[in-house]
């Protein structure tokens, strides 16, 4: 396995006198999609977030390609590359697949918008990412469904030469074709070397996509499996429980706040 | 007519060869261009899923024409045609501003009396000769030139430099008292109206006050204002050549023929070298019939009104009224500046990334509280130059001047075009089309004698189908996508 691309040591954080996340380890390999999972108020989406830049870290490192760096702010994480798909899809319905993509990031010609770049660099990104679905770059985002809605979101992602893409349940509102779509996209996206990390509450989607599962318990990395390693009801007990056999956290009762 | 007939025919039998098509399509579609068969159907689909754009206000129009030509005889007269330009100026460039603040989804109701204000503190610095500090007294010129230092500051806060560098110069000519100067004087107007623009744009965007109560409240403030100026039951008279011709005033029938030239040449330059780099890069791109049939079509109709507004069309022979209405060349110049720093422009495309989605927008390291205070100062910039226009029409500026319905109409131009309430849709031709819709309206109702109740109510419920169509076909847009 390669060097990781992104690798978290003992990050932890607190809302006010609420330790959210404790201690967490996690490593990204390019190439490879983790999966995030963990049950509600687990500590996903803040861990996310402090990847992002959102959220400030209390303590604890960030390596990226092996080096420490400081994410301050959402653009310090985007000037690394590493570019965040929320959940609730930043998009703007009244503009088209190219305009979006290139949203706050316009190229421009001596001032004036350059669409011929925008338009052919964003219609090599879909080709890259053997998108099929959509009929034309220049279709509004209000026409699209919400499975074309998230691959345009992710390949916003991949469009700036990300190196870790980070999704917040790309499935959740999906029905069963798209839901497809988007596992398809995840997967090429890791096959491009890019480290993916996958959230979702879905563990069929896990096991179909994921190489490796992070699961937290209670603000605790409780186990980072191999998805081949374990079965489906060792996830749920992980996730659950913080325990599953001789995997998990020692003493999953001394975790309660 | 007939590739209309032949891609019809097309329709019906291509379903066999629909699934190899398909495969390439898949993605590879927008490569290559569409025939107009597909760009006529794909259109007619978007009309369908609610996407009417300015397709009613068009129509409106047809009809508003061929009812008011047929009731009246004095209404398809060249006279008639070129006061009709002349009468719906102001309104049209009030609207043109006003889109940009309906693109985000916002409201201004002070767009009106800003515009009042501004024509008040143009007429003040004319018939005082540039000496605004006598014009007004000193109290109130003191507190005017508080609140302008008061406008910079805030466009400099949020760095809005255009907005700041406007504000200073209506500063600069209300402090210095440079002596009267036609065309000074309009600067004066739309500095002072970029400076109200940041003023409200501030307390929308920064303070987070909804733009309806702000540009409510600033409605009456305005309107105060304007009474203080002139004083009540007074009337500022513009005697001054230039200013009188803003208005009224025509282009000489060679100076007609040039805008013409420049107009469609223009244009047509424009969108076929366009067109053609597009279809050379292999870019998404309209059939070229369809093109040159737009440019065609529009190269007719103005040639057609060009040919004749250089008719002679004084009533009586003692004097000869010919050319085209300056306000004509006003509006095409501010309609194609407008949309190209909305289509052609990163600002503009911000526009409506805050009028679509303002999370996204935010999310895209967009500065959205700039955006929306700017949106402000373009509006009543705007609307300072439909105040020229308006009191150059009538000559005068009086204490209700842009109060009335003067917003009303302008928002009014603005919906019936097309433009959105809700935001993200909207273009300027839209207050174009729409401002022309009401023009006919108030002036074939003139032409037929209608008593002032009947052409407000139907101007009302006028407003109130556009904005009906716009709320409906929101909804069905909405309901088609899902």
């Amino acid at each position: 396995m390669s060097e990781p691309i992104l690798e978290l040591r003992g990050i932890n954080k607190s809302f006010g006198p609420v330790h959210v996340l404790h201690d967490i380890d996690l490593v990204v390999n390019p190439g490879e999609v983790t999966a995030l999972v963990g049950d509600n108020g687990a500590g996903k989406s803040t861990l996310v977030k402090c990847i992002a830049g959102i959220h400030p870290t209390d303590s604890g490192e960030v390596l990226f390609n092996g080096e420490p760096v400081q994410i301050k702010g959402p653009r310090d994480a985007s000037d690394l590359g590493i570019e965040v798909v929320y959940q609730d899809l930043a998009l703007a319905d009244n503009l088209d697949i190219v305009q979006n993509m290139f949203l706050g990031r316009e190229r421009t010609k001596i001032g004036l918008l350059d669409e011929t770049d925008m338009e052919q660099a964003a219609r090599k990104t879909l080709a890259s990412l053997s998108v099929r679905t959509v009929k034309s770059v220049r279709t509004q985002v209000s026409a699209l469904s919400g499975g074309q809605r998230q691959t345009v979101a992710i390949a916003k992602a991949v469009l700036w030469n990300s190196k870790v893409v980070l999704l917040d349940e790309p499935t959740a509102a999906l029905g069963v074709a798209q839901t497809r779509q988007v596992l398809d996209l995840v997967r090429r996206l890791a096959e491009q070397g890019l480290g993916v990390v996958l959230i979702s509450h879905n563990m069929n989607d896990v096991f179909e996509v994921a190489d490796k599962i992070a699961c937290l318990y209670l603000g605790r990395m409780a186990a980072v499996v191999g998805s081949k390693d374990v079965t489906h009801g060792q996830v749920v007990e992980l996730i659950t429980a913080g325990r599953s056999g001789d995997l998990g956290i020692a003493r999953p009762e001394a975790a309660t706040i | 007519m007939s590739s209309e007939k032949a891609s019809m025919t097309n329709t019906t039998e291509t379903p066999a060869q629909d699934s190899p098509q398909g495969a390439i399509s898949d993605f590879g579609i927008d490569t290559t261009s569409q025939s107009t068969g597909e760009a006529v159907r794909d259109y007619w689909a978007r009309v369908r899923g609610g996407e009417l754009g300015s397709l009613p206000a068009l129509l409106g129009i047809i009809v508003l024409l061929i009812v008011f030509s047929s009731l009246s005889d004095t209404f398809f007269t060249l006279g008639n045609l070129a006061n009709l330009l002349q009468q719906g100026a102001s309104i049209t460039i009030i609207a043109m501003g006003l889109v940009f603040v309906l693109l985000l989804g916002e409201i201004d109701l002070s767009a009106g009396t800003a515009s009042g204000v501004t024509a008040a503190v143009m007429a003040l610095h004319l018939i005082n000769n540039g000496n605004l500090l006598g014009g007004m007294g000193d109290t109130v010129f003191y507190v005017f030139c508080g609140l302008l230092v008061l406008a910079i500051v805030l466009a400099v806060l949020m760095r809005i430099w255009a907005g700041a560098a406007l504000s200073a110069v209506a500063l600069l000519i209300s402090a210095i008292g440079i002596p009267a100067n036609a065309w000074l004087e309009m600067l004066l107007a739309v500095c002072v109206g970029a400076a109200i623009g940041c003023i409200t744009g501030f307390l929308v965007a920064k303070v987070g006050i909804p733009s309806f109560v702000v540009t409510l409240a600033l409605f009456l403030v305005w309107g105060g204002v304007v009474l203080q100026f002139i004083g009540d039951g007074g009337t500022l008279g513009l005697r001054d050549e230039t200013l009188f011709n803003v208005a009224n005033g025509n282009l000489n029938v060679v100076g007609s023929w040039a805008l013409f030239v420049v107009a469609v040449g223009g244009y047509a330059a424009i969108v076929l070298s366009r067109h053609f780099s597009r279809l050379r890069k292999g870019l998404v791109a309209q059939p070229t019939a369809l093109v040159l049939t737009k440019i065609g079509a529009l190269t007719v109709l103005a040639a057609a009104i060009t040919f004749a507004l250089s008719q002679n069309r004084a009533p009586s022979n003692l004097v000869i009224i010919e050319g085209v209405p300056y306000v004509v060349p006003l509006v095409l110049v501010l309609l194609v500046v407008g949309t190209f720093v909305l289509d052609r422009t990163t600002y503009g495309r911000h526009v409506y990334a805050v009028g679509g989605n303002k999370e996204a927008a935010r999310r895209a390291g967009i500065n959205v509280e700039r955006i929306r205070m700017s949106v402000f100062v373009i509006a009543s910039s705007a609307a300072a130059i439909g105040a020229i226009v308006y009191s150059s029409k009538v000559g005068s500026v009086d204490p209700n001047a842009g109060g009335g319905n003067t917003l009303l109409l302008s928002v009014g131009a603005a919906v019936i075009g097309g433009t959105s309430l809700f935001g993200g849709k909207g273009r300027l031709r839209d207050a174009v089309i729409g401002g022309a819709v009401l023009a006919i309206i108030q002036n074939g109702m003139g032409l037929l004698r209608q008593p002032a109740a009947v052409v407000f109510i139907v101007t009302g419920l006028v407003l109130l189908l556009a904005a009906s169509v716009d709320a409906l076909s929101r909804r069905r847009a909405a309901t088609a996508a899902r």
